[in-house]
This record gives structure tokens, C-alpha cells and sequence, in this order.
């Protein structure tokens, strides 16, 4: 194992537990996971599952009660708040179930905010934040605001938002959750595409045929990776 | 980034910067009320002349053996002989006796009550410091031969002639016949009353004719060498008046030196301007307060906003700086929007003073209000800065 490349994500006994003593609710009970890089992963589970808190763990906007979390070999568990913003910053890039622009903030500004949290010049920010947008097919919408712009829309101006700073990992939480099914397989032909030109992506998803656009799926089953057959799994997750 | 979040909800931050705007014209504007009314004042009494001592007729309250008694002494002409004495009062330059009366002036069909008619004496002109315009003065001889002769400020010229030149000209003062001799040089208003509504006539004739010579002198002004001798001619003017003026020992005269006076109405003034600036100051807090509540509504409001820019890389540092930058621009807008409105507002008339602006209180109120939008801004943008990020992605 120590032969093969350093893993984009690597999650060794990971355990988070909210609250103490009797109230104490364990929504992780020993996570091991491994995303190589280039893989495109889909992470399975029923609500309750522990999905949410895997997902918040993996984009560093919180931190593991026990274990350990190396991202691109970093070890994030033990940075403070300052140093996990930069992390965000850096080496993740964000796609929402509810798109999360910012509201009355046109297309283009909303995919130059991660650069201007790196402090990128304003012409370079400029032209990344276009190019990211054209990467997405929506080129022709940076000045609209949010409102303006349908749901698939907003989606790809999210994905540009994720992709602009060129992240380690693309983390996708329902991607396709508010989307019709035009737009939701629209966006999944881009992840594929993003996927293909080498970058590495984590999506949690409860729909089995979304899943099945990831190279590999991953079950969770009351906080735990579920090792069982993946068709039987697929069906509870469904 | 903060000019977008203003920028976004435009009716909200212009209330709110009213608020901040406000405060800063009513600093501008209330103490240059204040500092406009204590200007008036000094004028009026340098108007009077600085080294001038002013005698009034007054009453002293004395507790006799018939009980609670009070006694009034007219001042005369006697006086004004005796104070004239070089050798008694070495530090008097000339006495001038001042009676007071109300006529109605005519002229032709047009008729007109100055609001001050003085009898007086040549001396009157440098010692209230009225010079005329045209014409001459009131001298010695029209004063010995009991002449009809009348010198008119301004604003009863106006009234009584229009565009006609007095000069020459016979008017009617309570239907008696007066021949104008003189203009005095316009003064304007000393902020209590226009200074050339006035009517000067001969002592003599004065009393001949309208105030009658039982009533006494209404003042006599004392004029002292030069202004450093006026309070030792205002105690060798008590002095001499003293012993016939006064009940168990109690003057029963006034003796205003205008020097003092002067000082005295400076600092109440200056009570008067700082106790105006603090009302002032109260409405700067308020908007300050003001600025806080938008801010902590915005803050509420955009919780999610906040979420999505902290999982986006955005440190505790940048959202601090982004809250606080749009309270601070909230209460600079507002700030130079009050200037403007202060400095527009104090060149009307308010309550009868013209306020004169003052350049420090333009700074301080502007700097008072960003400094209130500094301090109202922090506590609700490190509120924002300090939202944990997942559970600010989970607000709805």
C-alpha cells in the first residue's frame, strides 16, 4: 500500500460523535476510507446514515472526534479554524444540493469569490472565474445574479465556483437533489467530463442511478462503510 | 464586496445612514446656534463700547426698623455734573446722560414708532459708538439752545422716507416738529434688536417735549480714558454716586461694566453651546444604536451567505472586514450626507440667532459618527465572524 501514490482522501478510524454522556449520539463509528486521485466516488447512504457529518468531516468544516484525516497528506484533524479556511480555500471546491450562490451577486463574481479569499489579483480572478464558466457552458450568463438563472444554471455556475481555484477534491453533496432530470443529467455529464480530465471527486448521493455515473460507490450504514454486496446495498440506500 | 451588500437592500441603508445623518447636522447645526447667539452677544456689547460703564437707576432692598423696605432714587442731571469732576474721577473721559421715550415719527402720510427714541447729549456718538453717515450729529449748541433737531438710524429712514433724502427734511414726533440733521451709519442687527431702529434727539428738547424733566434719567453712560481704566472709573463712578444714592448703606444704582459683562456672557454661552452639543450627541448615539440593529439583522438575514463564503476559504478576518466595512461606509455616507445637511441648515435663521459653523465641531461630529459606526459595527460583524460554517450552510 505504501508503494501507490498518496491518496487525495484518507480517512483511518474517523469517529464523530455530537454531544456528551447520555445524549452522546456516535454519527460516525470508525470510518476507514481511501480516494486515490482521479477517482470519482459516490458515497451511498439512507438519511441517518452519517452521511452529512462524513461529508462535513471530508470539506473540513468540522473536525473528526477521533481518528485521523490526511487530505492530499495534510492531517487536518489537528488544524485551528484559520488553517481549515485555507484548506477550504485551497484544496476543496463546494457543490451544494441547494446551489449556494450568493444571493444578488452576479454568476461572475460568485465564481471569483474563492480567489478572492486567495488574494488573486482582480485580472486574473477575472479571467479564471470566465474560463471556469466557460468550462460549464455558461458563459453567457457570468452578469446575471442568481435569480435570473435556472436551476441546472446555477448548478454549473456553482460547479465553475468549485473548480476555479483548482482543488485536490471536488466534493458534491446531492448534486442533482433540486434539479429535473434534463438538467440533473446535464450536470452529471460534466462531473464526468471534469472526472475524466483527471480531477477527483466525492459525491453523496441516495439515488442509485446517480451513483452509477461514480467509478466506485460507497455505503454507509449507521456510521459505517457497509462492505456488503453493492446491489443489495444500493436498494436499502434507494 | 460591503459597497454590494449596501448596495443590495438601498432603502434599509438609507434609513439607516439617516440615522447617523441626523446626529451629525444636529451637532453642526446646534452648536453653531450656540456659537452664533454668543457672537451676537459680544457684538451687541462691543456695539455698546468696551470701555464703556453704563449707570442704571435700581432698587435696593433694605430691612429698616419699619420692616422690609425698598427705596428708588432717580438719577439726575447733578450726577452727571458731578462725575464729570476731573479731579474725582481722573479716570472718566466724558459722562453722557441718556433719557429713554416712545414717539411715533410722521412724515408726510407715512408714520412710524422707532423702537428706541433716545434723548442724549453730543458726547452719545463716540460713546455708543454711532457715528453718522451724512449729516451731522447732535452737538453742544443744538443741546444749549433746546433745538428740534432729530438724527435717525437706517431702518426708521426706510420707514419714514423711502428712497427720499431726510437730509433737512421736518417730521412730526408725537405731532411736534423736528428737523432731521443727521444719519447714523447702518449697524444691522445685533441679534436681539435692529440697532438702527432708532431716533436721536437733543437732551434738552427731549425732555422739554416728549419725556418731561421729572422722570429722571434712564442711563448715564460713563466713557473711560482708555479700556484698560474701565474698572477704575466704573469704582470712582460708585464712589461719587454712593452718597446720594443709597439706603442703609445699599447702592441703589446699577453700575454695568460692559468689559465684565462681556466675560460673563461668554461663559454662559459657553455653558449654554457645550449643553446644546451633548443633546446633539445624544441623536449621534441613537444612530449608532440604529447602525447596530440594521447590522444585526443583516448578519441574521444573511447567515447563509456567511456559510457558503466560510466554506468557500473565507477566514474569521474577512468576514469581520466585510460587516464592519459596510457599517463603517453606512455611517461615512451618513456622515457626509449630515455635513452637507448641517452646513445647509446653518445658514437659515433658527429661533432669531444666524448660526455661525464652527470648524471643529464639523470634524468631531464627522468623526463621532464613524467612529459610533466603528464601534456599533463590531460586536454584530463578530457575531457574523464567528458562526461555525456548517451550521451557518444549514440556516434557513
Amino acid at each position: 500500500m505504501s508503494r501507490r501514490p498518496r491518496p487525495t482522501v484518507l480517512l483511518e478510524g474517523v469517529e464523530k460523535t455530537y454531544g456528551v454522556g447520555d445524549l452522546a449520539v456516535r454519527a460516525l463509528r470508525g470510518i476507514d476510507l481511501r480516494v486515490e486521485r482521479g477517482e470519482f466516488v459516490a458515497i451511498m447512504g439512507a438519511s441517518g446514515s452519517g452521511k452529512s457529518t462524513l461529508m462535513n468531516l471530508v470539506g473540513c468544516l468540522d473536525v473528526p472526534s477521533a481518528g485521523r484525516y490526511l487530505l492530499d497528506g495534510i492531517d487536518v484533524a489537528r488544524l485551528d479554524e484559520f488553517e481549515l479556511a485555507f484548506i477550504r480555500n485551497r484544496k476543496i471546491g463546494f457543490v451544494f444540493q441547494s446551489f449556494n450562490l450568493v444571493p444578488r451577486t452576479t454568476a461572475l463574481r460568485n465564481v471569483e469569490l474563492p480567489l478572492v479569499y486567495a488574494r488573486v489579483p482582480k485580472a486574473e480572478r477575472r479571467e479564471r472565474a470566465s474560463a471556469a464558466l466557460e468550462a460549464v457552458g455558461v458563459a453567457n450568463r457570468g452578469h446575471h445574479v442568481p435569480s435570473e438563472l435556472s436551476g441546472g444554471q446555477q448548478q454549473r455556475v456553482a460547479i465553475a465556483r468549485a473548480i476555479v481555484t483548482n482543488p485536490s477534491l471536488i466534493l458534491a453533496d446531492e448534486p442533482t437533489g433540486n434539479l429535473d432530470s434534463a438538467s440533473s443529467a446535464e450536470v452529471m455529464q460534466i462531473f464526468e467530463r471534469l472526472n475524466a480530465t483527471g480531477r477527483t471527486i466525492v459525491m453523496i448521493t441516495h439515488e442509485a442511478d446517480i451513483a452509477a455515473h461514480a467509478r466506485r460507490t460507497i455505503h454507509l450504514v449507521d456510521g459505517r462503510v457497509d462492505h456488503g454486496e453493492r446491489e443489495a446495498a444500493a436498494v436499502v440506500g434507494a | 464586496m460591503a459597497v454590494q451588500g449596501l448596495l443590495s437592500n438601498r432603502l434599509r441603508s438609507l434609513l439607516t445612514m439617516l440615522g447617523i445623518t441626523i446626529g451629525v447636522a444636529a451637532v453642526i447645526i446646534l452648536v453653531a446656534v450656540g456659537h452664533g447667539s454668543q457672537v451676537a452677544v459680544q457684538k451687541q456689547i462691543e456695539g455698546l463700547g468696551t470701555n464703556v460703564v453704563t449707570i442704571m437707576p435700581g432698587f435696593s432692598f433694605g430691612s429698616g426698623s419699619g420692616g422690609f423696605q425698598s427705596s428708588f432714587t432717580q438719577l439726575t442731571l447733578k450726577d452727571v455734573k458731578s462725575l464729570e469732576d476731573k479731579n474725582a474721577a481722573p479716570d472718566i473721559k466724558s459722562v453722557t446722560p441718556v433719557v429713554n421715550g416712545s414717539v411715533t415719527a410722521a412724515f408726510g402720510s407715512a408714520s412710524y414708532s422707532p423702537s428706541q427714541f433716545v434723548g442724549t447729549t453730543a458726547s452719545y456718538e463716540e460713546a455708543r459708538k454711532a457715528p453718522v453717515e451724512a449729516g451731522t450729529f447732535i452737538t453742544a449748541q443744538d443741546e444749549s439752545q433746546h433745538a428740534r433737531v432729530v438724527v435717525l438710524g437706517e431702518t426708521v429712514v426706510e420707514n419714514l422716507f423711502g428712497n427720499q433724502n431726510p437730509l433737512g427734511q421736518t417730521i412730526k414726533l408725537n405731532g411736534i416738529g423736528f428737523q432731521v440733521i443727521g444719519v447714523l451709519v447702518p449697524k444691522g442687527t445685533n441679534g436681539i434688536q435692529d440697532q438702527d431702529d432708532i431716533a436721536i434727539a437733543p437732551l434738552t428738547t427731549t425732555q422739554d417735549l416728549i419725556t418731561g424733566v421729572t422722570g429722571g434719567l434712564g442711563q448715564i453712560i460713563v466713557e473711560a480714558t482708555k479700556s484698560s481704566t474701565v474698572n477704575a472709573a466704573a469704582q470712582e463712578a460708585t464712589d461719587i454716586l454712593t452718597p446720594g444714592h443709597s439706603s442703609d448703606g445699599q447702592a441703589n444704582f446699577r453700575v454695568l461694566n460692559q468689559a465684565s459683562l462681556l466675560q460673563t456672557s461668554a461663559s454662559s454661552n459657553h455653558v449654554f453651546t457645550v449643553l446644546l452639543a451633548a443633546v446633539a450627541a445624544i441623536s449621534l448615539l441613537v444612530g449608532g444604536i440604529g447602525v447596530m440593529n440594521i447590522m444585526l439583522v443583516t448578519v441574521t438575514e444573511r447567515t447563509r451567505e456567511i456559510g457558503i463564503r466560510k466554506a468557500l476559504g473565507a477566514r474569521r478576518s474577512d468576514i469581520l472586514g466585510q460587516f464592519l466595512t459596510e457599517a463603517v461606509l453606512l455611517s461615512i455616507f451618513g456622515g457626509i450626507a449630515g455635513v452637507g445637511a448641517g452646513l445647509i441648515g446653518s445658514r437659515f435663521k433658527i429661533v432669531g440667532v444666524q448660526p455661525a459653523v464652527e470648524l471643529y465641531s464639523v470634524l468631531l461630529a464627522l468623526g463621532v459618527g464613524v467612529a459610533v459606526g466603528l464601534f456599533f459595527g463590531i460586536y454584530p460583524a463578530n457575531r457574523a465572524a464567528v458562526l461555525r460554517p456548517i451550521e451557518a450552510l444549514r440556516y434557513e
